[in-house]
């Protein structure tokens, strides 16, 4: 049976603040367990939350970047739920006075049938603090538990059912972490627990409008995981029904390491949280000023900025997709391309050797040690033959690593191409002397063996440093000279 | 809304309460007086009256986002009953949480 399935995605995205959403503990990632901990994140009795202005600052930039209408008044409410990385019981969280709501997100679907530009409605966007963890493995009896998470701000986005197959949702994913990266709201890192996803899914059958129950699956990681999760889900109602069974609305949670979504095996009414105002926080008066201020100092969103690399500076719509993964990136390209002048030239440089040095550097793209103006010095020295492009790779990688700059690199390596005429035509005679075979060779009309072999001569004796092109001419025309003679 | 037993004992599970059936009635009783009182709260007319869930108008007070020491680990763990050096115990749960 062909089916439509329809998604819709809860993204929770951990705003970068220092401290936590209602105390001051850091929320440094890693943090030995329990040490990041004090009596208001804990739940001891008494205390009282003080909501950090920073999150809510974040929240603003985050709701206006989404095009969500900010509620001039907010309130925090109180969602009840019995787990033991929860140690107060109940989450705070927002519910009939969400932050924000009522966004957009437009999002480029790559291919396939539902290919071209889409627009994502985004129900809400609210905030709320995450809770701890618990480790189930490292003890046979008991599950161990971590409270160094429990408050941290996080960001519920809640997108409309729009999506309409994994590759959409996948595509709608990477445009919004594009979007938070941009913003610079959060580090989005899926695998520090920044970016999480929950998504609801449903299938109808082909030519029917009403939309099937909906599952909600639990507990996708990893960008890939959401694909193999959303993937697995469809099938399995599509088979169900075919076989003329009823989807149950329920709570899966997706298994990674076997591939499968499984039902969560609480009963119906643990979903009852019995949402109410929390009684230690007043509503919150969202300053207007600060919204118009954040809405001045909104960045370009990614997908303008994609759009106008094509557009302004002439970039392949497929460079300017990589370049603009990540800010620093593309800030780096641009500033690159103002200082040569040649945006094409200023992509190849970023996306080849210095992409590729980011994916080794342990901070990333922003770790690498090298300016756009020192970038730029180097690529003047290519264009100005002092070094081969080949040997530029190699420098780059030195001054990203050190910081030096590209003379510097070159100095200490020896690596100065040699294109100094009387230099290179003195390497050409001693060749030609030494090999008197590949002369007749050249007169006897195997030019372009004579030649390859000579060149690799002339670049020995010069310890790879003769510029290959003005060594290359001085030889033919030595040898022309020979064979007219 | 009446409260019936069924009621109480759906609450009572929520909140992870055992209760003994002298009690459930006890709270059933409790409960229906409190929605009583309710009832006659909603005869008011409030026709224009925005909601307000705090019993008073107060600012939110604002924090600075300034670390501040968290608590030496030792005392975060002290009154759990059952502990290791690093995290607290509970018997073994494997379920996933609510969000």
């Amino acid at each position: 049976m062909s089916v439509l399935p329809t998604i819709g995605l809860e993204v929770h995205v951990q705003l970068a603040t220092e401290t936590k959403l209602f105390c001051g503990c850091p929320t440094t990632f890693a943090a030995p367990p329990n040490t990041a901990v004090c009596p208001v994140c804990a739940g001891f009795p008494g205390v009282l939350p003080v909501l950090n202005r920073r999150a809510v600052e974040l929240a603003i930039r985050t709701a206006l970047g989404l095009g969500c209408e900010i509620l001039p008044r907010t309130k925090f409410d109180r969602k009840n739920y019995f787990y033991p990385d929860l140690p107060k019981d109940y989450q705070i969280s927002q519910y009939d006075l969400p932050f924000s709501r009522n966004g957009r997100l437009e999002v480029d679907i790559p291919h396939g049938p539902g290919g071209g530009t889409k627009v994502v409605r985004i129900t809400r966007a609210h905030v709320e603090e995450d809770a701890g963890k618990s480790l189930h493995d490292r003890r046979p009896a008991e599950t161990c538990v971590d409270l160094n998470r429990c408050g941290v701000p996080l960001m519920e986005i809640v997108s409309e059912p729009d999506l309409e197959s994994p590759d959409e949702a996948h595509a709608y994913l990477a445009e919004l972490k594009r979007l938070l990266l941009a913003l610079g709201v959060s580090d989005c890192t899926m695998e520090e627990g920044s970016l999480r996803c929950d998504a609801n899914v449903s299938v109808r059958p082909a030519g029917t409008t009403a939309l099937g129950t909906k599952v909600e699956v639990k507990n996708l990681n990893t960008f890939k995981g959401v694909k193999r999760a959303l993937e697995h889900e469809i099938a399995r109602q599509s088979a169900a029904l075919a076989r003329g069974e009823r989807i149950a609305q329920e709570t899966r949670l997706w298994d990674e390491g076997r591939g499968v979504t499984a039902p969560m095996r609480s009963k119906e009414e643990a979903h009852d949280y019995r949402y109410f105002p929390e009684p230690d926080l007043p509503a919150l008066e969202v300053p207007r000023a600060w919204v118009e201020e954040a809405r001045r100092a909104l960045p370009e969103s990614p997908r303008a900025r994609r759009g106008r690399f094509v557009s302004a500076h002439g970039l392949p719509a497929s460079d300017a997709a990589v370049l603009t993964e990540e800010p620093a990136v593309a800030d780096f390209f641009e500033a690159l391309a103002r200082e040569i002048g040649e945006a094409k030239a200023a992509a190849n440089w970023v996306m080849g050797e210095m992409l590729a040095r980011a994916k080794d550097a342990p901070g990333g793209f922003r770790a690498l040690r090298v300016t756009p103006a020192a970038v730029g010095d180097l690529h003047r020295r290519v264009r100005g033959g002092a070094i081969s492009a080949n040997q530029a790779k190699e420098v780059l990688a030195e001054m990203a690593a050190t910081g030096r700059a590209a003379a510097e690199v070159i100095a200490a390596r020896g690596l100065a191409q040699v294109s100094d005429e009387a230099t290179l035509a003195g390497a050409v005679a001693s060749v030609l002397a030494e090999n008197p075979g590949s002369v007749a060779d050249y007169r006897a009309g195997k030019g372009a063996k004579a030649i390859g072999f000579l060149m690799g001569r002339i670049m020995k004796a010069t310890g790879g440093r003769a510029n290959p092109n003005r060594a290359r001419e001085i030889l033919e025309a030595e040898l022309r000279g020979r064979a007219g003679a | 809304m009446r409260v019936t037993a069924d009621l109480v004992a759906h609450v009572a599970a929520l909140a992870r309460l055992r209760l003994g059936p002298e009690e459930a009635e006890a709270y059933r009783r409790h409960l229906e007086a409190l929605l009583e009182y309710v009832r006659v709260v909603e005869t008011v007319d409030v026709t224009g009256v925005e909601p307000s869930p705090y019993p008073f108008e107060i600012a939110l007070p604002l924090r600075e986002d300034v670390p501040v020491p968290p608590l030496p680990r030792e005392e975060i763990l002290r009154n759990a009953p059952a502990r290791t050096d690093e995290f607290f115990l509970v018997p073994k749960v494997i379920e996933g949480k609510g969000s």
